[in-house]
């Protein structure tokens, strides 16, 4: 608190006013990050209920949570369990897509450290920022009521997967009023982001500090500038791609129906073009982060900063015109599954130089293994995988034989799961103790490390086996041949529960043990303006501006 | 603690990079049971169509070797730099930042490789994608939550449903969420053309051991097709999600000689003469 002023004295809100009402930026990354800590447990909850059910053949955990849940007739528990499921694995997609990777990392990590990297005092339009977190609440309420009504005929919630493919996400599947709740609740959220991506683009344009050209701006804040035009450029098409379905299923309307001139494919492809660039919105800002993180612990300068820069670029362009890719066995013609194809196996060039960036600004530095750096080389070894299975899927060819199966499910989950997930506990053990200004114990941050990787690995490895034997994505029961890789799964996902615990252990006992963190934890490595700062920093930061001076890149 | 994680990294890195070559292995090796998964199975299953075994050989000896490698080498050069380069072996790091020929290295090489991929898989996509001639042309539509058939008027165009056979009535030798009560029959060696078309939601017609996958899509005819050249019965799923009962939609499929198909479909037309009335009423009421 070194640097407080006079100015702190009457603008700063107290008690639960200051963060109800808080337009500061640091407060509302806060709360973002508590939304994202509560929506992470949840979904991750539902993935241990789901592993549970998957653990072996027969349909067991579920027809007693529905009747746990909603307290449903033991004579129908059966059918509600199978639905149940359903409601499961999508709401476990939705909430870990909206409720937690995209608040941990672009609301709360973003929120807190693209002002400061970038020598701003705020974000360019603060009232604005606590819009976008207080309609991510009211959309997170919204999505949890869709649970508790109707969905399919005489079922709760609804159960037709994230991606919401009409028929079944229309009258014909979901009668019930459950989908509209979600509906409303992906405009909301829509609005949200719309909100916040403009307010990133605002700021990373207008208030950078004097001296800090575009090419002098940390990789966090690129992947934060790309992050925020694919959502500005990707999100409106979702809200009418979803408003086409709205009125299709409330006011006759037949965007979505053969029967009167429709078409199913349509949803898919604008669904789609949103849907893509949305898991690179999720990846991207990882991206950013592994950049700072290699580089401090390294004690050397990012390599080859711009092609790092202009790569993420590049997979934001290139993402966002290879949507169809989803959609290789909806019957589309011969050339445009060579085009989709072609298209997407060029995204893992740029995905190849980030990679290999990151293992040269690795060659020759003088590498410190603290916590943060195991957990960044982590990344990258489980992003290599995710994204080398990516290669194989991005084959229409191969695709016909492993889409909508368990190998999917294990790529998008190496990428997502293992990938997005271990950026966020890197910035978690980069940034917490410049956030909260005390150190945690980095040893036990190793243990959350070891048994989240192996537990992990364990979970999604052998996904790929039982997608190579056919095993489709999306099923409550599978045939007995099915059940040795799944019991090693499950194991997996026991082991991963057991670390999660560590984690929060490892973050109440940094808060009751108080061990002051210093301005700069982290060397001589710690090269961008946060670390310049005081542990936590200032309730206002750089009333003066800084002054970026030399040549060098960030 | 620094050198205790270098002794872990030299150990670790032989471990698993035996461990890689072990599962890559196991890939490559063909799996046992026909038509049904095998239990504990790492890799694609026995294939029994052309366009299948194209896949099974695109998969196995040219994706399977090209992702291991990358990943593998990934690996090394971390467990390299983390020996390498840590702050015991090299306290005074270098400045080096930039280094153009390595740059447009690490650009080029991928693109070459995406490049040498590409040639077979677009051949294998037009293979799969583009029908031949076909001797018999088999409607199946799907339903929540079973398939029907329909044959076409010169094989006896006659219809059926095809359900799963519930756990109890199963036989010994039936396999669970797999056996259904009414199998799809088609010669053997002919080339069998498959329309899919749905009746409500979406469905995905698919069956692993012919390489065969297509969607189910309202308002729409899909086609795809597949020669099986080895009799048996081969199993497949609904892959598309479709509701409740999404995992318990089985397809199974007997190829069978053509003396044997001929009398199979004699006393299919007798068996499901009367069948096809119910369906074009369930139609109807879809359509509305």
């Amino acid at each position: 608190m070194a640097s407080s002023t006079t100015v702190d004295a009457h603008d700063r809100p107290r008690g639960l006013g200051r963060f109800l009402f808080s337009t500061n930026h640091k407060d509302i990354g806060t709360l973002y990050i508590i939304v994202a800590l509560i929506g992470g447990l949840v979904g991750f909850l539902m993935s241990i209920a789901i592993r549970a059910e998957l653990t072996h053949p027969g349909i067991t955990i579920f027809p007693g949570l529905a009747q746990l849940l909603h307290g449903v007739d033991p004579a129908m528990a059966l059918d509600a369990g199978k639905d149940l499921y359903n409601v499961f694995i999508t709401v476990h997609g939705v909430i870990m897509i909206f409720f937690f990777v995209m608040p941990a990392l672009i609301g709360g990590f973003a929120n807190w450290f693209i002002p400061i990297m970038i020598g701003a005092p705020d974000m360019a339009f603060p009232r604005l920022n606590l819009v976008s977190l207080w309609l991510l609440v009211g959309s997170l309420v919204l999505a949890v009521l869709s649970l508790f009504v109707e969905g399919a005929p005489g079922m709760h919630g609804f159960s037709g997967g994230w991606t919401f493919y009409p028929p079944l996400s229309a009258n014909l599947g979901s009668p019930g009023p459950a989908m509209d709740f979600v509906i409303l609740a992906l405009h909301l959220l829509g609005a949200s982001s719309i909100l916040g991506s403009i307010n990133f683009i605002a700021t990373i344009f207008n208030m950078r500090a004097p001296g800090m050209t575009l090419h002098k701006m940390p990789l966090f804040a690129w992947a934060i500038l790309v992050t925020a035009f694919l959502l500005v450029i990707t999100l409106p098409v979702l809200a009418g791609c979803i408003t086409m379905l709205l009125t299709d299923r409330n006011f006759g309307t037949s965007f979505y129906d053969p029967a009167g001139g429709g078409d199913p494919l349509l949803f898919q492809h604008l669904f789609w073009f949103f849907g893509h660039p949305e898991v690179y919105i999720l990846i991207l800002p990882s991206f950013g982060i592994i950049s700072h993180v290699v580089s401090t612990f390294s004690k050397k300068p990012v390599f080859g900063y711009l092609g790092m820069a202009y790569a993420m670029v590049a997979i934001g362009f290139i993402g966002s015109i290879v949507w169809a890719h989803h959609m290789f066995i909806v019957g589309m013609s011969l050339n445009a599954q060579r085009y989709f194809m072609f298209a997407t196996m060029v995204v893992a060039v740029p995905t190849g130089i980030k990679i290999f960036s990151w293992i040269a600004t690795m060659w020759g530095g003088s590498i410190s293994f603290r916590a943060p750096m195991i957990w960044a080389m982590g990344f990258i070894f489980v992003f290599t995988m995710g994204g080398v299975t990516g290669v194989v899927l991005a084959n229409a060819s191969a695709d016909r034989q492993l889409h909508e199966t368990q190998y999917l499910v294990a790529h998008f989950h190496y990428t997502m799961s293992l990938g997005a997930v271990f950026a966020i506990f890197t910035a978690v053990y980069y940034w917490f103790p410049k956030m909260t200004g005390y150190l945690y114990n980095e040893t036990l941050s190793k243990v959350h490390f070891a048994l989240l990787f192996i537990g992990i690995n364990l979970t999604f490895f052998p996904q790929h086996f039982l997608g190579l034997a056919g095993m489709p994505r999306r099923y409550i029961d599978y045939p007995d041949a099915f059940e040795l890789w799944n019991v090693w799964s499950s194991i997996g996902a026991y082991i991963s529960a057991v670390s999660v615990i560590i984690f929060f252990y490892v973050i109440i006992d940094a808060f009751v043990r108080r061990r002051a963190a210093g301005a700069n934890p982290w060397g001589v490595g710690a090269t961008t303006l946060e670390w310049t700062l005081s542990s936590p920093p200032p309730f206002h930061q750089f009333q003066t501006l800084p002054r970026i001076t030399g040549s060098g890149h960030q | 603690m620094l050198t205790a994680n270098r002794h872990i990294i030299r150990r670790a890195a032989p471990t698993a990079g035996a461990l890689f070559l072990v599962f890559w292995f196991a890939g490559v090796a063909a799996a046992g049971a026909v038509g049904q998964p095998e239990a504990g199975g790492v890799g694609l299953p026995v294939m029994v169509t052309p366009v299948g075994q194209e896949t099974q050989a695109f998969y196995n000896g040219v994706l399977l070797p090209i992702i291991s490698f990358i990943a593998l080498f990934v690996f090394a050069l971390l467990v390299y730099v983390g020996w390498r380069f840590n702050e015991q072996t090299n306290p005074v790091p270098s400045k080096l930042t930039h280094h153009t020929g390595l740059e447009i290295t690490w650009t080029l090489i991928p693109v070459l490789i995406l490049l040498f991929i590409s040639i077979p898989s677009f051949r294998l996509l037009a293979h799969q994608v583009e029908i031949p001639d076909a001797k018999v042309t088999i409607k199946a539509t799907g339903n929540q939550w079973y398939w029907s058939y329909r044959y076409p008027e010169d094989q006896g165009g006659f219809a059926f449903d095809s359900m799963m056979k519930p756990e109890a009535d199963l036989k010994p030798g039936d396999l669970r969420l797999l056996a259904v009560d009414n199998e799809v029959v088609v010669p053997v060696n002919e080339v069998v053309k498959v329309q899919v078309v749905t009746n409500d939601v979406i469905h995905s017609f698919a069956v692993p051991a012919f390489g065969v996958r297509i969607d189910a899509i309202p308002g729409r005819l899909n086609e795809t097709w597949f020669k099986a050249e080895t009799e048996g019965v081969y199993y497949g799923s609904c892959t598309n999600i479709c509701g409740k009962d999404h995992a318990f939609m089985p397809i199974a499929v007997r190829v069978v000689s053509h003396e044997k198909y001929d009398e199979w479909l004699a006393e299919a037309t007798v068996k499901f003469a009367k069948a096809d009335a119910p369906l074009h009423v369930a139609a109807d009421q879809a359509r509305r």
